[in-house]
C-alpha cells in the first residue's frame, strides 16, 4: 500500500491560513490504515487547525470529510456539493489524491502528507519500505527480497562491503537487503543462483523513462 | 611472462610475476593541484601505480580523473577509481574514454559509500549500474571496442581493469563466490579492504584458491598503518565492514602513547611480510590515509624495495 506521514503542523497552517474557507478531505483507503490520512485524522487535523485559527484570531471556517479513494471518480459523486462550496482543500490522500483533486477541481488543493513508500504492515504500527515500482520486477531471481527499494545502493550484485552482521552501512537499524537474498535463496536452497551475475537495469521502465500510464484496450 | 593487454605499469608489473604495490592518493578539497602531486611525489619510487580515490566517504573533492591526469603528467601509474554512486552509465563510459584520451591505464571500479557518510547526505545516488556492472562495462569497452549501446567506439579505451572485495563484510560464506563473480564481470586486478584480521583474510584466501580464482586474477591485499588506539577504536567500531581484532587494539594500547604510530608502522610490515608468504597474494595495495610520507618506510621495511624496473 502507500504510506504517507502527515506534514508538520507548522507546514499546513502556513499554506492553508490565508483561506477564508477550507475543507480537510480524508482518503480511507492507504493511507488511512498508516492512521496519517484516513477520515478520522481529517477530523482531528480540522479540529487543531480550528483551534489554531481561534488561538490566532483568524477567521475561517474549516469543515471536515472524506471520501474512500480520492484517485477515482466514481468516489467523488456524494461530495461535489461540498467541494463546490470550498475555497481550498487540504487533501489528506497520498500525492496521487492530491493531484487527482487539483486536475478536477479549480481551487487550491493543498496536500496534508508526505507520501513516502509503499510498503507493508510487518507489526501494528510498522510501515515498511518494500517496492519503488521500478517497473520491472526480479523478485523471482533474489528470493523474494528487492534489491531496488531495500538495499541502500539499488546494488543488484551485491551485498556491497559495508554489510556487517545483518546490516546495512548507512544505519545499524537498518536491514542489509542482500544479507536477506542470500538467506532466503539458501532456505529455499538456491544459493547456487547466487553466482549468476545480474545484467543491466533497464531503466527507462522506470521513472527515469518518464511518466508511465498503461490503458485497458478492452474498456 | 603472460602477454599484457593495456599499456598499464601495474599490468606490466604483475604478469611479470613480480609482487606488486600500489598506494593511494585522496585529491584535496580545493582547486589547487599541488597537494596531489606532492602526495605522489612522496611515494612515486616506492610504488608501481598510484590510485586516486573518487570523493572517498561521499567528501566533495577535487574530481579523482583530473587528479590522475596530474599524476600521469608527472609519469606516473594511476588507478582512476570510479564509484557508480554519482555518474549513470553515459557519465560513467563518458569519464572512462576521458581518461584513457590521457593516457590513463588503469580503473578500479567501485559502488561508492553511501551518501549518507558524507558532506551532501541530501543529494540524490545514481547506482544506475553497480560496481560488477562498471567492470563488465568497461571490459566490454576495451574488448570489443563498444559503448553499452553496441555502437562503435573507434579507439577504445585501453585500461586494466580492477575491483575491489572486502574479505570482512557479512556474509562470510558468499565473499568468495562474490569475488567469483566480480572475476566472472571481467576483474583483472583486485585491491581488497584493509586487513587486520590475518586469520580471516588466509581463511577467505583459502577459499579462493580452493577454486582456483587467485590464477584468474591478481590478489593485492590492502595495508593501512594505524596511527594510534584511538584509531583502532574508531574502526573496529565505527567503519562497517572493517575488522579489528581486540589483540590489535591490546597491542596498540600496551605502547606509550608517543610511539603508537611507530607501532601501527611495525604491524603494518608484520602483516605484510606474513601475507606475502600466502598463496595467491599477488602485491599489496598501501592505504597509508593522509600518511603518505610513511609508505615509503613500510615498503622498505617490507622488503619489497627497490621496485621492479619495467620498461
Amino acid at each position: 500500500m502507500i504510506v504517507g506521514e502527515q506534514k508538520p503542523f507548522e507546514e499546513i497552517w502556513e499554506m492553508v491560513k490565508g483561506h477564508k474557507q477550507l475543507t480537510v478531505f480524508g482518503c480511507n483507503t492507504c493511507v488511512a490504515v498508516c492512521h496519517q490520512g484516513g477520515n478520522k485524522e481529517a477530523g482531528i487535523i480540522a479540529a487543531q487547525l480550528r483551534m489554531r485559527a481561534t488561538q490566532d484570531d483568524v477567521d475561517i471556517e474549516i469543515i471536515d470529510s472524506g471520501i474512500e479513494r480520492q484517485c477515482e471518480h466514481e468516489f467523488f459523486e456524494k461530495t461535489e456539493e461540498l467541494v463546490k462550496k470550498s475555497e481550498a482543500i487540504l487533501s489528506l490522500a497520498c500525492g496521487i489524491g492530491v493531484q487527482f483533486m487539483a486536475e478536477k477541481y479549480e481551487i487550491p488543493i493543498y496536500p496534508g502528507l508526505n507520501t513516502t513508500f509503499l510498503g507493508d504492515v510487518p507489526e501494528t504500527g510498522l510501515y515498511t519500505e518494500k517496492c519503488q515500482a521500478c517497473g520491472d520486477c526480479v523478485l523471482g531471481v533474489t528470493g523474494g527480497v528487492c534489491p531496488v527499494s531495500r538495499c541502500a545502493k539499488r546494488l543488484f550484485n551485491g551485498p556491497c562491503g559495508g554489510s556487517t552482521t545483518g546490516k546495512c552501512e548507512i544505519s545499524k537499524e537498518t536491514e542489509c537487503a542482500w544479507q536477506l537474498v542470500v538467506d532466503r535463496l539458501e532456505a529455499l536452497g538456491r544459493l547456487d543462483t547466487y553466482e549468476k551475475i545480474m545484467p543491466l537495469k533497464d531503466w527507462s521502465k522506470d521513472r527515469s523513462g518518464g511518466p508511465r500510464s498503461f490503458k485497458l484496450e478492452d474498456f | 611472462m603472460a602477454a599484457t593487454v593495456t599499456g598499464s605499469k601495474l599490468e606490466k608489473i604483475l604478469k611479470s610475476g613480480h609482487q606488486a604495490v600500489t598506494s593511494e592518493c585522496g585529491p584535496p578539497r580545493s582547486s589547487d593541484p599541488a597537494h596531489i602531486k606532492e602526495k605522489g611525489e612522496l611515494i612515486k619510487d616506492h610504488v608501481d601505480s598510484i590510485n586516486v580515490t573518487d570523493n572517498q566517504t561521499s567528501v566533495t573533492r577535487l574530481c579523482s580523473l583530473a587528479a590522475c591526469i596530474h599524476l600521469k603528467g608527472m609519469g606516473l601509474d594511476p588507478v582512476l577509481q570510479m564509484v557508480v554512486r554519482d555518474r549513470n552509465r553515459i557519465a560513467l563510459q563518458s569519464d572512462i574514454l576521458g581518461a584513457a584520451s590521457f593516457g590513463i591505464n588503469n580503473i578500479l571500479c567501485l559502488s561508492g559509500d553511501h551518501q549518507s557518510f558524507g558532506d551532501s547526505p541530501q543529494a540524490s545516488n545514481v547506482f544506475d549500474l553497480d560496481s560488477m556492472q562498471l567492470v563488465q562495462t568497461v571490459r566490454y569497452m576495451r574488448d570489443e571496442g563498444k559503448f553499452l549501446s553496441g555502437d562503435e567506439i573507434k579507439a577504445p579505451p585501453d585500461m586494466f581493469v580492477g575491483a575491489a572485495a572486502n574479505p570482512f563484510g557479512d556474509p562470510f560464506k558468499i565473499r568468495v563466490p562474490r569475488l567469483a563473480k566480480k572475476v566472472a564481470s571481467g576483474a583483472e586486478f583486485i585491491q581488497t579492504q584493509c586487513i587486520y584480521n590475518l586469520d580471516k583474510f588466509e581463511k577467505w584466501m583459502e577459499g579462493v584458491r580452493a577454486r582456483g580464482l587467485h590464477e584468474e586474477v591478481y590478489i593485492l591485499a590492502g595495508i593501512t598503518p594505524l596511527r594510534s588506539v584511538g584509531m583502532a577504536r574508531y574502526l573496529q567500531k565505527n567503519v562497517p565492514g572493517m575488522d579489528v581484532p581486540d589483540e590489535l587494539i591490546e597491542r596498540m594500547k600496551g605502547v606509550d602513547k608517543k610511539k603508537q604510530s611507530d607501532e601501527g608502522i611495525n604491524i603494518a610490515i608484520e602483516s605484510i611480510q606474513r601475507l606475502k608468504e600466502v598463496e595467491g597474494v599477488a602485491g599489496f595495495h598501501v592505504m597509508a590515509i593522509e600518511w603518505e610520507e610513511k609508505v615509503p618506510e613500510i615498503v622498505e621495511r617490507s622488503g619489497l624495495y627497490p621496485r621492479p624496473q619495467i620498461d
